[in-house]
């Protein structure tokens, strides 16, 4: 989530879920909190009831919306028109926290004078190349004053791999030239102003669909709970983030909450919800192709990476705490290689794989469209149905020569070869397709990280059924049969896979709760797993307590750095705690929260520079004199012992160059970025541009969308032409309570299933008119990639917008349902394209266009639902007398 | 010998009395997340009621059943007016009445106050007359077709008998179903319905936490923001049994009278005999 990182240090949540019932105002955008995260949402439910104002603004009026105190309907895709017109309005009132923004923030920093804003270029940043479509590959326009430009790398543009430094937003010097009195015209604070000059509230009722008087009551409102006494939090979402624009849009929020000084104090923050119930832990131990675990950049071929010691040199960051990155990436070789792993053999650097290419999903997908990966292993994935443009996923999946699903039921991306809207001839599908069963969560044990990188443990409560085994099993399985068929191999690139540590069997027979041993052969020990994260001293193997412990001599080994401190010592797994703490809603021992069980990150913001809390009411983190450290109710994300007037001496590095008011300690100057000289592709600030397809021309350049955004070449992929006439509706897709993703874990669960039975698209009684659709008839909605029918749901929930002095009309698909399961219906992704943001290829299915009529699909094929399995499974419940039965059991 | 013979006659001691408990559901609380619902059907491992499509908003269960034992009813309610821009969503259950009619008409016993005050369906007794069904304002009870017996909400006996609390209200995240000790529950409710008075939300009101007309305190009562039809409540549930009086009278005036207007016909067919003969 660079969108996140960029501006504050890390990519994750800053905040914990249960201290949403401290905030005085709640913006939720981009997320329909009650019903794609219902639990958490009871504590932004416990802040209305202690009086704060929810405010929900979002194309579609959902059961969140029915919670707020306000709604406001805005057009798919205008967030950052929105956001932009938030800050337009804190700047022009000048409503900004004047001590926290100078203090903590890069406010006052000089920018480069070579830098050119989107208001000269009409909606470019300087140094834009049209011919390669990209801005110049240093970004030098965009960096700070007198900022060393030395470019580290020759890593040629059109390759998608960015430095570690980059990623990171590096810069060279810790303290750049600054202006404290905000008078420089080149001073950040002074750019902000006129970047955000032409988001006023008429130009935002213009651009987004509501009303003035809408736009200006949320800001009054956020305005109004931020401050010394007050504190708004923001809450988001895959609404935000599945936009071409989407890590813009979260740092116009990142720049919103850093000027009303929001960060880092209770009741604030950015609440990032997370689409999956483990995807936090997903990116921290990653699947992703560029890292390694714990944000440790992948070893990239077109880099300089041909040794460690070039590696470490290359992607060093001299400030703040990335300085010690050294230390992580030798330990994670060590828990990796083992006694391999020596100082002569560079620690086995040699055995990593280097990445020449973006191998993020999307492309990855389209290359197998194009027959250029031949085998596919699924883990609880189901691209056939939930990725965008699902149907060149699933041409991708018939062009595999084997793929491997390992899921409960045989979902879309297992029946592709004989079912789907194509109709394919199993006789032509040439992929041979492996499903292999897969245990539910309470049948192995292991952690789920959640959104606030929270990691909880659930043990094992009993053994799967028949043959299916844990993800656990089958990985650790699979990497034993590995070994052994290349075993003897002296092939340089196979060395890695020898040398791997590769034992988490059970020491001892695995008991389950009841006291009966498993009756699974070889099942791994999800705890030696957690063991190897958390890093232990090689010559004795004790675990270390923390990534403190960590050294760069070989001395340690640690599998993930973040996640060290989860086990510290012998017995005590402390995701498995699940002690209640009264009074602290931090609940220090229930579960572990990277880093070292901080809950709120920049907490040390919670304190004014001299280290006393803001106010009372908003206390958290301060400094405490008499003992000399810092001292509340959370872990302090910082240094326990720097005194806030601390100030680094000159030429300093790692934590000492960050001072003691610097609540940023990943950032290498330590403060919040509203301007980003250096970590996002496609510019240091926010700006609004259309969706690749809109209906809508850009109000406020001539840059119509994102210079950058990634596009797909396929015949399979079109995208409409600008403006085109054929697809005038904006469509958003949705999610209701009732499903899950599209659906692979709750179309074959007839209690789910009664609740939301059938497909259905919802739309306005308006447009309804005008198509001449009737409420609970058959409808149809299609543009240049697919079509698809499903209910009609006319509904007051939707509602005509006025776009630039028109009407447009809205509709919201809910994504859940295909063509495998015990309810069956038409697929929402087919509809969205394969068109990505630029930093981290999100895909853009939140907006885009299409047309809607009455009736059905021409092809009236459809594939039949499952039967309705036997559920209850009217097994009677054992050990149990007649009269203790279920009651459901005597139906 | 006669002592073992005798037992079989004797009624076991009922288990001790309890504090009276019920539900108490409060409505602005109530995000429609369904959990009621999915939870209250895998306690009680009730199978679903079908697939079926309605169009009514997100409500797809359309009604309490006998498989059926918690239902979300959600109303739409946009530039209407008074109350523009709401979607009401409420959570309905057996409202498990001081004075129940399904009790009252149950002819074999089945059905009974246990011992925390709520009204049970014993199914090893229950004949699948249907009084109930009929007796019931709320149309809460059903009969299952396979069984023919009458099914609804146990207030979750089992765990209450193991000091857990029903699965619902467990498993509801914004504690928009409450449950616990019905004294208890009043006392917060009135206390609820004056801050949200005091918020400026005049219309919440409580229904059925006291007696109204000729029906008893619900144990399962409501916080509402509109009138009880608006959430397919009735605004006046019908007692039968408060009619049982005059309903005798009605009969036992309407027979006499049938019987003398009987009389009276035939004497006078007796007499047209006489005069045409």
């Amino acid at each position: 989530m660079p969108g996140l990182g960029t501006s504050f240090g890390r990519g994750a949540a800053t905040g914990y879920q249960q201290d949403l019932q401290n905030s005085d105002c709640i913006l939720i955008m981009g997320s329909n909190m009650a019903e794609a995260h219902p639990v958490g949402f009871r504590f932004p439910i416990k802040a209305r009831e202690r009086g704060a104002k929810l405010i929900h603004v979002d194309p579609h009026f959902t059961r969140t919306s029915a919670m707020c105190s306000q709604y406001v309907p805005i057009r798919a895709g205008s967030d950052i028109a929105f956001l932009g017109g938030l800050i337009n309005y804190v700047l022009e009132n000048e409503r900004w926290f004047r001590e926290y923004v100078l203090a903590y923030t890069n406010a006052a920093t000089l920018v480069s004078d070579q830098f050119v804003d989107t208001d000269e270029l009409d909606g470019l940043f300087g140094g834009f190349d049209a011919a390669k479509r990209d801005y110049d590959p240093e970004r030098k326009g965009w960096h700070y004053q007198d900022e060393p430009s030395t470019p580290k790398t020759q890593t040629p543009p059109e390759i998608k791999v960015e430095s570690f430094s980059e990623r990171l937003g590096f810069i060279q010097n810790p303290q750049p030239p600054s202006d404290p009195s905000l008078a420089d015209p080149r001073c950040v604070m002074n750019i902000l102003r006129s970047h955000y000059k032409r988001y006023t509230p008429e130009m935002v009722a213009s651009i987004c669909g509501c009303t003035q008087q809408e736009f200006l009551e949320v800001a009054e409102a956020v305005c109004q709970n931020s401050g010394r006494e007050r504190t708004t939090a923001i809450v988001y979402a895959v609404g935000w983030t599945q936009h071409s624009t989407g890590v813009q849009i979260i740092r116009a929020a990142g720049i919103l909450q850093l000027l009303l000084g929001n960060m880092g104090r209770p009741g604030g923050g950015i609440m990032a919800m997370r689409g999956h119930a483990s995807i936090q832990g997903s990116t921290d131990v990653p699947t992703l192709y560029d890292l390694l675990p714990g944000y440790i950049p992948q070893p990239a071929a077109i880099r300089n990476h041909n040794s460690l010691r070039e590696y470490l040199e290359q992607e060093q960051v001299p400030h703040g705490y990335w300085a010690n990155f050294h230390k992580f990436m030798v330990s994670l070789l060590k828990a990796w290689y083992g006694t391999a792993a020596t100082a002569e053999n560079e620690w086995g650097y040699q055995w990593v794989p280097r990445i020449d290419d973006n191998y993020s999903q999307l492309p990855t997908f389209m290359r197998m469209a194009d027959g250029k990966v031949k085998g596919l292993f699924l883990f609880g994935q189901n691209p056939a149905g939930g990725a965008p443009n699902a149907g060149i996923n699933r041409k991708a999946l018939r062009n595999l020569d084997w793929l491997v699903v390992r899921d409960w039921f045989e979902i879309e991306s297992a029946c592709f070869w004989y079912k789907g809207p194509e109709h394919p001839d199993p006789g032509t599908v040439k992929t041979e397709v492996f499903f292999i069963p897969a245990a539910a969560s309470s049948e192995k044990q292991g952690s789920f990280t959640n959104t606030q990188r929270l990691l909880q443990w659930h043990d094992k409560a009993i053994d799967p059924p028949q043959d299916c085994r844990s993800d656990l099993w089958f990985v650790y399985h699979l990497g034993k049969r590995l070994k052994q068929l290349y075993a003897g191999s002296k092939e340089l690139r196979d060395q890695g896979l020898l040398n791997l540590t590769w034992n988490y069997e059970y020491r001892q027979p695995e008991i389950l709760p009841g006291g009966a041993r498993s009756r699974i052969h070889g099942e791994p020990d999800a705890e030696r797993v957690l063991r190897e994260i958390n890093g232990y001293t090689v010559a004795d193997g004790k675990l270390v307590s923390g990534f403190s412990d960590l050294k760069e001599d070989g001395s340690t080994a640690c599998g993930c750095w973040i996640y060290s401190g989860v086990f510290p010592e012998e017995g005590r797994n402390r995701a498995r705690q699940r002690k209640r703490t009264p009074g602290n809603l931090t609940e220090p021992e229930w579960g572990f929260a990277w880093p070292h069980n901080r809950r709120m990150l920049y907490n040390r913001a919670s304190a004014d520079p001299e280290g006393n809390p803001w106010s009372d009411r908003k206390k958290y983190i301060w400094w405490d004199e008499k003992l000399r450290k810092w001292t509340g109710l959370d872990e302090p994300d910082f240094e326990p012992d720097k005194p806030p007037s601390y100030r680094p001496p000159p030429g300093s590095t790692g934590m000492a160059s960050i001072a003691g008011d610097s609540p940023f300690i990943m950032k290498p100057d330590g403060k919040g970025w509203l301007y980003a000289p250096a970590g996002t592709k496609d510019g240091p600030l926010p700006t609004h541009y259309e969706p690749v397809e809109s209906p809508v021309r850009n109000l406020l350049y001539s840059q119509q969308e994102n210079p950058m955004v990634e596009r797909y070449g396929d015949l399979m992929n079109p995208i409409a032409d600008l403006l085109d006439p054929r697809y005038p509706v904006v469509a958003t897709t949705a999610r209701l309570t009732e499903h899950y993703l599209s659906g692979p874990m709750s179309r074959f669960n007839s209690w789910l299933n009664e609740l939301q039975p059938e497909m259905f698209i919802e739309l306005s009684p308006e447009l309804a008119a005008e198509r001449n659709i009737q409420h609970g008839s058959w409808m149809v909605a299609w543009n240049c990639r697919a079509a698809i029918e499903g209910k009609a749901m006319v509904t007051r929930r939707l509602r005509p917008l006025t776009v630039d002095g028109r009407t447009l009309h809205q509709i919201a698909i809910p994504f859940h349902w295909g063509f495998a399961g015990e309810t069956v219906g038409s697929i929402a992704n087919d509809l969205t394209s394969v068109v990505a943001d630029p930093n981290v290829s999100m895909h853009e299915a939140k907006a885009f266009t299409c047309e809607v009529r009455a009736g059905r699909l021409e092809d009236t094929r459809t594939d039949p639902p499952l039967p309705m399995a036997a559920w209850p499974t009217r097994e009677r419940a054992p050990d149990t007398p007649d009269s203790n039965q279920p009651e459901g059991q005597v139906l | 010998m006669i002592d073992v013979l005798l037992s079989a006659f004797e009624r076991p001691a009922p288990p001790a009395a309890q504090p009276e408990t019920g539900f108490f559901t409060d409505t602005t609380l109530c995000i429609g997340c369904k959990a009621c619902e999915v939870a209250c059907k895998q306690w009680n491992q009730l199978p679903a009621d079908g697939f079926h499509w309605t169009g009514n908003s997100y409500d797809n269960t359309s009604m309490l059943s006998d498989t059926s034992w918690r239902h979300v009813a959600f109303v739409e309610q946009f530039d209407s007016g008074a109350h523009a821009n709401r979607w009401l969503m409420m959570s309905d259950v057996c409202k498990h009445c001081a004075q129940a009619p399904c009790e009252e008409a149950c002819p074999t016993g089945s059905i009974l106050y246990n011992e925390f005050g709520n009204v049970y369906v014993q199914q090893d007794i229950c004949n699948g007359c249907g009084y109930c069904v009929a007796a019931c304002p709320f149309g809460v009870l059903d009969r299952n077709r396979s069984d023919g017996r009458a099914h609804k909400c146990t207030l979750c006996y089992d765990r209450q008998k193991d000091g857990m609390q029903p699965a619902c209200a467990k498993a509801c995240p914004t504690a928009s179903i409450q449950f616990g000790p019905i004294e208890e529950l009043r006392e917060r409710a009135k206390a609820r319905v004056e801050q949200l008075h005091a918020r400026g939300e005049g219309d919440a009101y409580l229904y059925g936490a006291e007696p109204a007309g000729e029906y008893s305190a619900l144990n399962s009562f409501f916080l509402l923001k509109d009138q009880p039809s608006v959430y397919n409540l009735p605004d006046a549930p019908r007692r039968p049994s408060a009619h049982l009086k005059t309903n005798y009278l009605v009969s036992f005036a309407t027979a006499i009278g049938l019987a003398v207007a009987s009389a009276m016909l035939l004497a006078a067919g007796d007499r047209s005999d006489a005069d045409g003969g």
